[in-house]
């Protein structure tokens, strides 16, 4: 018997009784079909995230000073930093809480102190007006760039380019409006109010500085930009290579990435495992059916047998009908998979697809199933007897 | 001369049901040769089902030989037993033994997918065999379609389509009215008469009269052989 032969039997048999097969497939369907969706959908969140992180530019270095010593690094002396070859820009950073008004409106935001070089660094784009110059830190002008949310909470309007603005009871002007960014996982990135450094500071009658943003000069260079800062802090705050872990924070992208990508492929690789279980109890389904099947056409192996077919023979047609309800299964999950990623990838906002390696697998996978638990019950059949399988009615 | 075509010797078969042994068969010597038409006949519990799937290589004997067409057959394994009933025997059972999800010709056709022969040989075979028992015309049927008389046409159809040299029938008339069982035998004579082996198990009396040769078998022993007279 060949297996063109082989696969004709099978298909005759599952179609002979279509709903008892569609049920046994049933348990493969929904077992392909939720590893599928969880797998792509976990790889969309973790594809967003890789995204909305590299947007904030993966040359991005966070600095926070946590020293509670009294130490005394100026804004200056950071400055400083951004002469090494291995930093493009730098800009010291100062925020605090502020009730912001503008005529009738008011609301609670944070005031950021910034330099001209943040906007850059932070790869932030202004819609309308302009962003700071030096000139505005030097003479502390009161003047303020803000996020879109801002200005449509505050004024309704988004064309706010020279209007007032109110921060804890001091007036700025509104000189530009920064690009709408959107939100990412760490909230909105357009409830933003900047305001120079040096302005920030006076409001804020504060001039430490416990936070700063560098930019590497390239990816290559993030290392030694790194090395640099922390070479800086260790000397401005004099303190021994024991104590520098609880001194200062330097956060760089790269390993905020890395450790958001374990995450998520955690996740994914959980919602995975889950859904494979699922998948192992459809292949007991198949099992339990094959076995029933087996014993309900004793008789006809019998006959087959009495005309000649051998061992082999019998264990091939049900083995082969076994894979192929799974495969058949494991198709219809795929498919009704893409359907649903497609759905919920448009509701959810996240780019869901089903990857070649994910539907690979899940076919491979129902093969598999297939023929674990299609040996058993394809075994116990080559094996009747054929007198006594005859004998049964 | 003819050629041999079943050497039974001094075959036992012992069946073990809890503690007491079964003899079905008990010391049988049974020597058919080709182009013979015989019937086995006996009683229920005489041993002679047991008889058959012996010579259908369906069993083994528990002690004894038998050589089937020159080939020793007593202690064949599983698989050169399915390989022997596949080339030598064309089997004709009381329950017609149909698949019945299957039609008539897919039916026939089975003896020869298990023999590895082509599709289009296949079917050609297959509707030539249903022709010669004058079914030609019913080929797609499904078995349910069929009378008891065509359904049995289709198995003997089946049993020669691979050309075996030996055909056996269990009771083939059992589950069929006169008029049909006449014409299952006519049938059976008419092969006979074209050259083909024909072993008939029976207990109906009528039906082994038909054949050339009856051999008798009671309490799993040879208690007669001889020659059917014909009228």
């Amino acid at each position: 018997m060949n297996v063109s032969q082989g696969f004709k039997m099978a298909f005759a048999s599952i179609f002979s009784n279509k709903m008892r097969s569609f049920l046994t497939m049933l348990g493969i369907i929904i077992g392909v079909f939720s590893v599928t969706v969880l797998i792509a959908l976990g790889q969309g969140a973790t594809a967003s995230v890789t995204e909305s992180i590299s947007s904030m530019g993966s040359n991005l270095l966070t600095v926070n000073i946590m020293s509670r010593r009294n130490y005394d690094i100026t804004a200056d002396d950071i400055e400083r930093l951004a002469e090494s070859d291995n930093i493009m820009a730098i800009s010291p950073y100062a925020a605090t809480q502020a009730t912001a008004k503008a005529g009738n409106e008011n609301m609670d935001a944070t005031v950021e102190g910034v330099t001209p070089q943040y906007l850059t660094i932070r790869n932030f784009a202004i819609a309308a007006g302009r962003g700071f110059i030096q000139n505005d830190l030097d003479r502390r002008f009161r003047v303020a760039v803000i996020g879109v949310d801002i200005a449509d909470e505050l004024f309704n309007t988004r064309d706010v380019v020279g209007k007032t603005i109110n921060l804890s009871g001091v007036e700025f002007t509104v000189i530009g409006v920064m690009e709408e960014q959107g939100s990412s996982m760490m909230g909105s990135d357009d409830e933003h109010i900047f305001v120079p450094l040096t302005t920030g500071q006076r409001l804020m009658r504060n001039t430490q500085i416990r936070t700063f943003y560098a930019s590497a000069a390239s990816e290559d260079t993030v290392k030694a930009a790194k090395a640099e800062i922390e070479a800086f802090l260790s000397r401005e705050l004099r303190s021994g290579p024991d104590s520098a872990e609880n001194q200062w924070m330097i956060f760089d992208q790269s390993s905020l990435l890395e450790t958001m990508n374990q995450a998520t492929s955690t996740l994914t690789a959980m919602l995975g495992g889950i859904a494979a279980i699922s998948l192992l109890v459809g292949g007991i389904g198949i099992m339990n059916i094959m076995l029933v099947s087996v014993t309900e056409r004793t008789r006809e192996i019998g006959i087959r047998k009495s005309i000649g077919a051998k061992r082999r023979d019998i264990l091939f047609q049900f083995l082969i009908e076994a894979i192929i309800l799974c495969i058949l299964g494991g198709l219809l999950g795929i498919l009704l998979g893409a359907v649903v990623i497609k759905v919920l990838g448009n509701i959810l906002e996240i780019s869901a697809s089903m990857s070649a390696n994910v539907v690979t697998l899940a076919v491979g996978f129902s093969m598999l199933v297939g023929i674990l638990f299609g040996l058993y019950p394809a075994n116990k059949a080559s094996k009747l007897v054929p007198v006594e399988a005859l004998r049964y009615e | 001369m003819a050629r041999s075509m079943i050497e039974i010797k001094d075959v036992t078969k012992i069946y073990q049901m809890g503690e007491t042994e079964v003899r079905a068969l008990d010391g049988v010597d049974i020597s058919i040769k080709e182009h013979e038409f015989v019937s086995i006949i006996g009683p229920s519990g005489s041993g002679k089902s047991t008889l058959m799937h012996v010579i259908g290589c369906l069993d083994v004997p528990t002690t004894g030989q038998y050589c089937l067409d020159g080939e020793e057959v007593s202690d064949l394994s599983e698989n050169k037993l399915a390989q022997i009933r596949s080339r030598k025997i064309g089997f004709v059972f009381q329950q017609f033994n149909l698949l019945s999800k299957l039609s008539a010709v897919e039916n026939v056709e089975l003896p020869l997918i298990y023999q590895g022969v082509g599709v289009r040989e296949r079917r050609e075979r297959a509707i030539d065999a249903l022709t010669r028992v004058g079914l030609g015309e019913r080929c797609y049927h499904k078995p349910s379609e069929l009378s008891g008389g065509q359904q049995q046409r289709v198995a003997i159809a089946r049993a020669l389509v691979s050309n075996p040299p030996l055909i056996l029938a269990d009771e083939p008339t059992g589950n069929l009215d006169t008029h049909s069982g006449e014409e299952i035998l006519e049938m059976l004579t008419d092969l006979h008469e074209k050259g083909n082996t024909i072993v008939v198990i029976t207990h109906d009396m009528e039906v082994a009269e038909a054949t050339e040769r009856m051999i008798h078998i009671r309490d799993g022993k040879i208690t007669g052989d001889e020659e059917v007279m014909s009228a």
